[in-house]
This record gives structure tokens, sequence and C-alpha cells, in this order.
């Protein structure tokens, strides 16, 4: 226990002295301030003289500001940040000859990645509730509207399926860190995953549902549904789709279901609107609670098997 | 008097993707000495000595150090051996002190005796006052005896010390050697030592290997190889003259 200690103290130390980890996080610090700003004063705007509606501290998460809403910004540059923070680690230790002078130290060798990966962890912690704390900051300042109870709660579950959501990543990049004796090699290869399922799943579903379905014309509902559950299926593969997936109902109180609305009649949207109120949160959390199983599965399964292979590995001084 | 084996390997063989690397190797070290490891560079010296660490693990055939399996019980046969590989490994954006400090821990030594422990090592190597220095910014000199310094704040039973004087000048050279005798003399390390200077391995060693090919062609104290390999009578034999005639009959 004491030896984990000492690694991910000095992993931490090495994250925050790089100039890389700063770099990023300037940047997402900056991104969501100012579109927390923007958000915030826009719902400012929007709600002058109007009643104040409930949950609306969630709305600046969820509002677009400029460009997009902070959870759809984590959802497709969170990843990256897991990337950043992982596709070097064991290959670069290889490269500079350090690693088999750590591995001959008294430790195991699972102490190793575990001690690295939970590093990442807790850096992935500290950014992601540090912008959350700086938007509801701002939020306050903006809009003078302090949060309530169960928004707090929301907020919270909020983070944590954020930080599994980028957890994953990090144990994607130090999976092919391992894989890879090149930094710039598995750099590329995590980057092209990355791309595949951030832009590649969802036009792929539309394609196969094209071709699978026979003619959705708005005369044939049962092809529109079909189609619509392959493109949903399909997209199921990709982790950030279960990722807004999971967080769609957990910041947004008004949505019961995290299927994409199919359109439907005036009459059908009157009869939903009866039934507009917001869900509890225990409800919302019974929603998403199979996405976050599957997250967590995915981050498991990713861990997993870096962890087989690095111990297998040969371990050569050069 | 029986001298107790530290290390000992039965029939050790490697093989990476169909070459052998180690061939059949048997040698055996005793408590307490200075076994030369020699060979061309190539011939399995460093895989060896990552099997007898358990870093990799032997196609077949048995290791033992201390009379343990390193492949069994990693942790204790890893706490009882120093190990300097070639190029040292060391982090080159910390400085000296928090590298060593960042081993002692890996070593779970206690956290009030490691400081003095440093100074102490440090001085004893002559790097106390470039401590502060990032070791990225070390001279090959510099960070060789910081391997040292590794070495004596680990204080283990036995060293490998994987061609430890390689690129060095005459005069670090010099200094590594004596390094080397004082670790056996006072603190009564066991050293397997690979290097190809064989002059001066000649005035350090007891006993020596010569490896060639993944095989152990010759081992066993110099002047009984000299009586073999050179006639008897040869009084003043050079390892070197040992050396190249193994090397050109393999």
């Amino acid at each position: 226990m004491h030896v984990i200690k000492v690694i991910i103290k000095k992993e931490l130390a090495d994250h925050f002295s790089s100039y890389r980890f700063v770099i990023i996080f300037a940047l997402i610090a900056m991104i969501s301030l100012i579109s927390a700003y923007m958000v915030g004063l826009n719902i400012r705007q929007q709600l002058e003289g109007v009643a104040k509606p409930r949950f609306i501290f969630l709305m600046l998460f969820t509002a677009p500001g400029a460009m997009f809403s902070l959870v759809q910004f984590v959802a497709f540059f969170g990843p990256l940040v897991g990337l950043i923070l992982g596709f070097d680690t064991i290959n670069r230790e290889r490269n500079e000859g350090t690693l088999s002078k750590l591995l001959s130290q008294p430790i195991y060798r699972d102490v190793v990645i575990n001690g690295k990966f939970l590093a990442g962890l807790t850096m992935i912690t500290i950014m992601l509730v540090s912008i959350v704390l700086v938007i509801t900051g701002i939020g306050l300042l903006v809009m003078g509207i302090v949060p309530g109870l169960e928004e707090i709660w929301r907020i919270v579950f909020y983070l944590i399926i954020s930080i599994i959501y980028i957890s994953f990543w990090l144990g994607v990049a130090i999976l092919f860190s391992i894989l890879f004796r090149s930094t710039a090699t598995s750099a590329l290869a995590a980057l092209a995953v990355w791309i595949f399922f951030s832009f590649f799943v969802s036009i792929g579903a539309n394609i196969v549902a094209n071709a699978v379905t026979s003619d959705p014309s708005p005369g044939n509902p049962e092809a529109v549904l079909q189609q619509a559950k392959i493109i949903r299926g399909f997209k199921l593969i990709s982790p950030m789709e279960l990722y807004t997936d999971a967080t769609a109902t957990i910041i947004d109180p008004l949505r019961k279901s995290t299927r994409s609305f199919i359109s439907v009649g005036p009459l059908e949207n009157i009869s939903m609107s009866r039934f507009s109120g917001p869900l509890p949160l225990s409800q919302s959390i019974l929603i998403v609670i199979p996405y976050i199983i599957s997250l967590v599965a995915i981050t498991i399964i990713c861990f997993a098997v870096s962890y087989t292979v690095f111990m297998r590995q040969e371990i050569r001084s050069l | 008097m029986e001298t107790r084996a530290i290390i000992e390997t039965k029939e050790l063989t490697k093989i990476y993707n169909g070459d052998v690397a180690v061939d059949h190797l048997s040698f055996k070290v005793d408590e307490g000495e200075i076994f030369g490891f020699l060979g061309p560079n190539g011939a399995g010296k460093t895989t060896t000595l990552l099997m007898l660490l358990g870093l990799t693990e032997p196609t077949s055939g048995s290791v033992r150090v201390l009379g343990l399996d390193p492949t069994r019980d990693p942790i204790k046969v890893k706490s009882a051996i120093g190990y300097l590989q070639e190029n040292m490994g060391f982090y080159s954006d910390l400085n000296a002190v928090q590298m060593l400090r960042f081993v002692a821990e890996l070593n779970c030594l206690s956290g009030s005796e490691i400081s003095g422990r440093i100074e102490d090592a440090l001085d004893k190597v002559g790097l106390a006052q470039e401590s502060q220095k990032k070791i990225g910014a070390y001279s090959r000199g510099m960070r060789q005896r910081l391997g040292f310094a590794e070495l004596l704040i680990k204080d283990s039973k036995v060293a490998f010390l994987d061609e430890p004087t390689l690129g060095l000048d005459p005069d670090v050279t010099n200094r590594i050697m004596e390094l080397i005798e004082g670790l056996c003399r006072e603190r009564k390390m066991t050293i397997l030592l690979s290097s190809h200077l064989l002059h001066q391995v000649q005035k350090i060693c007891n006993r020596v290997g010569i490896m060639i090919k993944g095989q152990m062609v010759a081992q066993g104290p110099m002047d009984r190889l000299a009586k073999e390999k050179l006639g008897i009578g040869h009084e003043k034999f050079s390892l070197e003259e040992i050396y190249m005639k193994y090397f050109q009959e393999a």
C-alpha cells in the first residue's frame, strides 16, 4: 500500500510540472469560463421579467453558450484530456530506460500501472471539479441564483459520470502506451480511436440503418421506428453516446428518457406536455444506471487488457 | 572454508522469438566475491541479469538468488539486489536528491533515515556539490556515480553492475573501480560485474566467467584459466590474452 502512494506522488508531481498539463488546463478553464459567462448572460436576458423556472441553475451546464454547452464540451473534448494524460505513460519510461530501473526495485509490476492510472484519475478529478466550481461561481455572480440541494446532487452525479468517462479514455491511452513502443504511434492510435468513436460511429449508424430498413417514409411508421432503433443500437457502441445518454437525464430533469425524440404530430406533443414536470433525482438515476454500468464495465475491460499485456511483456533495458 | 552460493543457475535458457539469447547457462557466484562477467556485446549478459532479477522469465532452466526463485519471489529477490543497468535509467527531470529519495521510498526505507543516508551516499561518491542539479544535466561519469550512491542507499546484499565503466574517462573509471572494491570490502556485498575493461577486471575480480553466444565457455579463478589456456609457467598472464583465446575458439 505504501509503495503505490510513492508512485502516485511522483506521477502527480510529474503531471503538475509538465507544460502539457498546464496547457490543457488553461485551455479548458478558459473555454468553460467563457461559455459559462455567455450562458449566464443569455439566461439572465431571457428570464427577465419571467417567473424563474425550477432547476434554472442546471441550465448553466446544458444551455448552449457561444457554441456548445459544457456538457457537450466535456463529452467531446474530455476524452482528449484522458488521452493526453496517458498516451506515453509506459512507453516513455521504456524508451528512457527508467522502466527497468523502476521494476528492478522491490515492487510488483501491477503497482506501476495502478499507480499511474490512479494519478491520472486524481488529475481528472481535480480538473473537472475545479471547472464545475468555477462555473458555479460564475453562475452565482451573473445570475444571482443559489443552486438548490437537488441541483447540487445532480451536479455531483454528473461529475462522477464524467470522471468515469474520462478515465475510460485514460485507460485506452495507457493500453496504447503499453502496446506501442513509440510515443508518437500510441498518441496517433489513441487519437484515431477517439475520432472513430466521436464522428464515424454516428455517421456509420445512419448508413447501416438506411441500408437495412425499407423506405422510412412518414407513411410507414414501422420502418421509421425500426430505423431509429437500429441507429440507436449502433450508436451505443460509442462511449461518447453512452456518456451523453448517461448525463442527459441527470443534468436535465425535464428529460424522461435517454432516447432522442422522434418527431410526432401536434396532438402527441400536446399530450406529452401534460407530463412535463421534472423527474425526481432518484428516477433520473434509475434511468441512467445501465449507462453508468456500461461505462464502468468498458473502463474495467480496457484496464484488464492493459494489465494482462503489461504483466506478460518482456522488460528489456534497450 | 565452505562458501555459500549467492547466485546459482542451472541450464538456464532464454529464447527470444526463436533466437537463443542464453543457452543452457550454468554458473555460480559465491558470497562476498566480485565475479567478472565477461563476453562480447550481445552475448546475452544483460538478458541473464534480467532473468536473475526476475524481470524476464526464463524459457527453461532454473535460477536461484539467495536460495529464492526470482519469478516466484520477486519482491524478496529484488529487495536483495541492487541493479545498475547500462544507461542507469534515471529520471532526467529530477535532481539527485529527489531521485535517490524516490528509490529509497520504493524500497520502503523509513522517512527519518532517508535524508541522512542520501547525504552520506552523495558525499561518498563526490556528488554533494551537484545534488540540486537535474540529472538530465549530468555528465556520464556523474550519472554513474549517482548509480553507486543508489547502491549505497539501498545497501543490498548483492549488486549487479552492467558495464558501469562504459564510456568513462580513465580517472572516473579508476574511481568507480575503487567504489566497487569498497562495496565488496566494507559492505560485504557480492558483486556481479559485467565489463569490457579486462585490465581493470583482472585487478579487482576474484573469479571470472566468459560468456560467448549465450554460453559460458569458461569460469573460475583467473590463474586457473591462465593455466588451462595459456600453459603453465605463464607467471604474468593477462586476462586479455585468456579472453581473446576463448573468443577466437568460439
